[in-house]
């Protein structure tokens, strides 16, 4: 199925969202606005004509001078009637144009590849119940995989792990433990 | 008399375990020997080559991807040089198609091999590694035959191949393809019908077929739960439509579900590798006819002007790829293997992000183990072949 | 030592492999340590696997001493680095080989543990020695089990020419 069918079969189930097909070599290709995404993907997993069981991946796009300045794709596939889409949503920097809702209601294996957008690129999912680094230590600071960001960094290698418990932490609790025992 | 205080306890599984397959780290919650939580942690191998590759020409990024993947290397870049191969146009001769398929294929035992070792040596049958790994030996000698390196080959260009096959490559893979279905059959003589390894796999670690669809598995775990989805089969590539197998399933979902699955399709493999192998002539196209990326023969290099200008720029500067952007997906080892590519036509790639299927797997563990033992978490890891460098890219 | 000597240690005097009664007692437990070097596994990537192979029938490491992967660095003498360090998992690593009980060693086992590799970029730390020290560097990508037993054999021969 080719993305202008797509798009005509979704447009009725969602009201006022303005799809655009996108040339590609492979497969339909649909840009979705960041607003309509979520309607949009339940219907697509929903609708028995188009049954996108499958959530394959969400990754990003940094298209530096252009605003705006990203692009979340999503890979989907729908094995009862082989086909795969691709949906893309623009989305500008935090401070341009806002977030993106995350769509683990629709699909759960979403969690951890909206984490890894997060990680590298610093885009924002609305309603992700656990958005915190994924590949990167947790104190790391900024976001890798954008354009303005160096290959290579000088930065010493951390060789010890701060403790995760203060001092005070720690002889509070083995007061805790000796007074239970003593009861 | 006092009351039975209880309380969880919270044990930091890795990241160094020899059994964690990689630097994967899990904190658990234990109520005794009862998992009450996981939690996972990666990226302890984040290696950056999505940021590194966008820094090559694009024939460069084939020995950088091969090492994400490292135990289905060739898998990796049979999926790159695919997706390049679809930005660019390029239609490879019928010859290239099945030597990629057979090494592909190969790839597939080779890893299988690998997984086959390391779970049964985790569950108790330490032997089985040595077994495997020496099989796997005969596999390496392949890969050198060809390429020159036990590894990561790089045999996979955009264009074809590297070059020819060499002498000698029909009988080392007649004689392994002669000798391994015996080697499968001792396998499952020591493990199938073990009554140690059925009671540790059967019923452990069960998901379902709509749980592995809705977080994202495809490939072997989802085989094992019943669904038939196989790349090769729904969306096939380089000439798979042509070759005769069947995709094996299971329906229970369990690590013994799995455990079957993997088997049979090693089994399968040796068919499909049995059929390239007769296709493929010793001597013959080893590229397409493009010339804009391959490079032409040494010898038309020392003696024509065309074609040393040709071996110049493509050597120098790399080939370009027009504006647009690919994905298109093999059918790994471990599952849906992809690499989505985003060119700017320029000689060096705008973005390039794998596909991996380990992550996704990694994601759906604690759903998988929570409620069962301590035990279980090593045959589930084991089942699910996780490979880090895989999951953190 | 002179560098006479560390160059050309067992070579002048006695032989240390020859079982005499009038070897001084140092050359006795060197002899002792390399020959059972026991290894922690700390496979981290594709070199992890080149190391299992090392350790397989065909490249056998046993016959090198090399008996058994110990799982817990602490009853262990050799960590030999096996594949790429990122910076998240290096403390971890730092931490793995304080456990190590003296006498320990290091061998950095392939390009990416030796100088980073192929991976000039944020994640990787750009050479293992700058969390551990280092003691024999393996080169290659991975590199074929035949040049880590010749690592292995080069520690062994530094061994015999160090003091205890």
């Amino acid at each position: 199925m080719d993305a202008p069918s797509i798009i005509d079969i979704l447009t009725p189930l969602v009201a006022g969202a303005a799809y655009e097909a996108a040339p590609s070599v492979d497969f339909a290709t649909i840009h979705v606005p960041a607003g309509h995404l979520l309607p949009t993907c339940q219907a697509l997993r929903d609708t028995p004509s188009l049954r996108f069981n499958v959530l394959l991946e969400v990754t990003a796009v940094d298209y530096l001078p252009r605003e705006p300045r990203f692009e979340v794709v999503y890979h989907l596939l729908s094995i009862p009637l082989r086909q795969r889409l691709r949906l893309k949503v623009r989305v500008g920097s935090l401070e341009v144009d806002g977030t993106v809702p995350t769509v683990q209601s629709v699909w759960p294996g979403a969690g951890w590849p909206e984490r890894e957008v997060w990680d590298m690129f610093g885009i924002v999912f609305a309603g992700h119940e656990d958005l915190r680094r994924l590949l990167l230590p947790e104190d790391w600071e900024g976001h890798p995989a954008r354009k303005d960001y160096p290959v290579q960094i000088r930065k010493a290698t951390q060789t010890y792990e701060p403790l995760e418990v203060t001092e005070e932490e720690f002889k509070a609790n083995l007061q805790r433990d000796r007074q239970r025992r003593q009861q | 008399m006092a009351e039975l205080r209880t309380e969880t306890m919270t044990v930091n599984m890795g990241p160094q375990h020899p059994s964690t397959h990689g630097v994967l780290r899990l904190i658990l919650e234990l109520d005794g020997e009862t998992i009450q939580s996981a939690r996972p942690t990666i990226g302890y191998l984040h290696t950056g080559i999505e940021k590194t590759a966008e820094q090559k020409k694009w024939q460069q990024v084939v020995p950088l991807v091969e090492r994400m993947d490292y135990l289905a290397a060739q898998s990796n870049s049979l999926c790159y040089v695919l997706s390049v191969e679809k930005l660019l146009g390029l239609e490879m001769p019928q010859r290239v198609k099945d030597i990629r398929v057979l090494l592909a294929e190969l790839q597939r035992l080779a890893s299988h091999l690998v997984w086959i070792g390391t779970h049964a040596m985790e569950i108790g049958a330490v032997s089985m590694l040595f077994y495997a790994i020496r099989e796997r030996e005969l596999l390496m000698n392949i890969n050198e035959l060809v390429a020159g390196f036990r590894f990561f080959p790089s045999y996979f260009r955009v264009g074809g191949l590297r070059e020819d096959l060499p002498r000698g490559f029909h009988e080392a893979v007649n004689a392994f393809l002669d000798r391994f279905p015996a080697k499968i059959d001792e396998f499952e003589g020591l493990l199938t019908k073990n009554d140690m390894f059925v009671r540790r796999t059967r019923d452990v670690g069960v998901i379902s077929q709509e749980d592995a669809m809705a977080w994202g598995l495809v490939g072997p775990i989802a085989r094992g739960s019943g669904s038939d989805y196989d790349v090769r089969k729904y969306f096939p590539y380089t000439g798979y439509e042509t070759y005769d197998f069947k995709v094996p399933t299971a329906t229970e979902g369990d690590v013994f579900a799995r455990y079957r699955v993997r088997v049979a399709e090693m089994r399968e493999s040796v068919k499909i590798a049995r059929q390239a192998i007769q296709r493929i002539t010793p001597t013959g196209a080893w590229a397409c006819n493009d010339t804009r990326v391959v490079p032409p023969p040494k010898d038309k290099v020392y003696t024509e002007m065309e074609a040393l200008i040709q071996h110049f720029l493509i050597y120098s500067q790399g080939f370009t790829v027009p504006v647009g952007e690919a994905y298109v997906p093999v059918e790994g080892p471990r599952g849906e293997h992809g690499v989505y590519i985003v060119s700017d036509g320029t000689n060096r790639p705008w973005r390039v992000k794998m596909r991996p299927p380990s992550f996704m797997a990694i994601q759906a563990l604690p759903r998988i183990i929570e409620g069962g033992m301590i035990a279980d978490v090593i045959a589930v890891i084991g089942s699910n072949d996780v490979v880090m460098g895989d999951c953190d890219r | 030592m002179s560098t006479h000597e560390l160059a050309h240690g067992h070579e002048h005097g006695l032989d240390p492999e020859l079982p005499l009664l009038t070897t001084t007692v140092e050359r006795l437990v060197q002899w002792a340590r390399r020959s059972a070097i026991w290894p922690a596994q700390f496979g981290l990537a594709c070199c992890a696997i080149e190391m299992m192979a090392m350790a397989a029938s065909r490249y056998d490491i046993a016959r090198f001493g090399a008996e058994v992967f110990r799982g817990s660095p602490r009853q262990s003498d050799l960590m030999i680095v096996a594949g790429r360090l990122s910076r998240k998992m290096a403390p971890a690593m730092r931490r793995v080989y304080d456990q190590m009980p003296d006498p320990k060693w290091v061998i950095s086992m392939g390009a990416c543990a030796s100088v980073g590799g192929v991976f000039d970029n944020y994640a990787i730390v750009q050479g293992v020695d700058q969390v551990v020290p280092v003691d024999v560097y393996v080169p290659g990508c991975p590199p074929r089990p035949e040049s880590l037993i010749y690592g292995i054999v080069q520690l062994q021969h530094k061994i015999a020419r160090s003091r205890a």
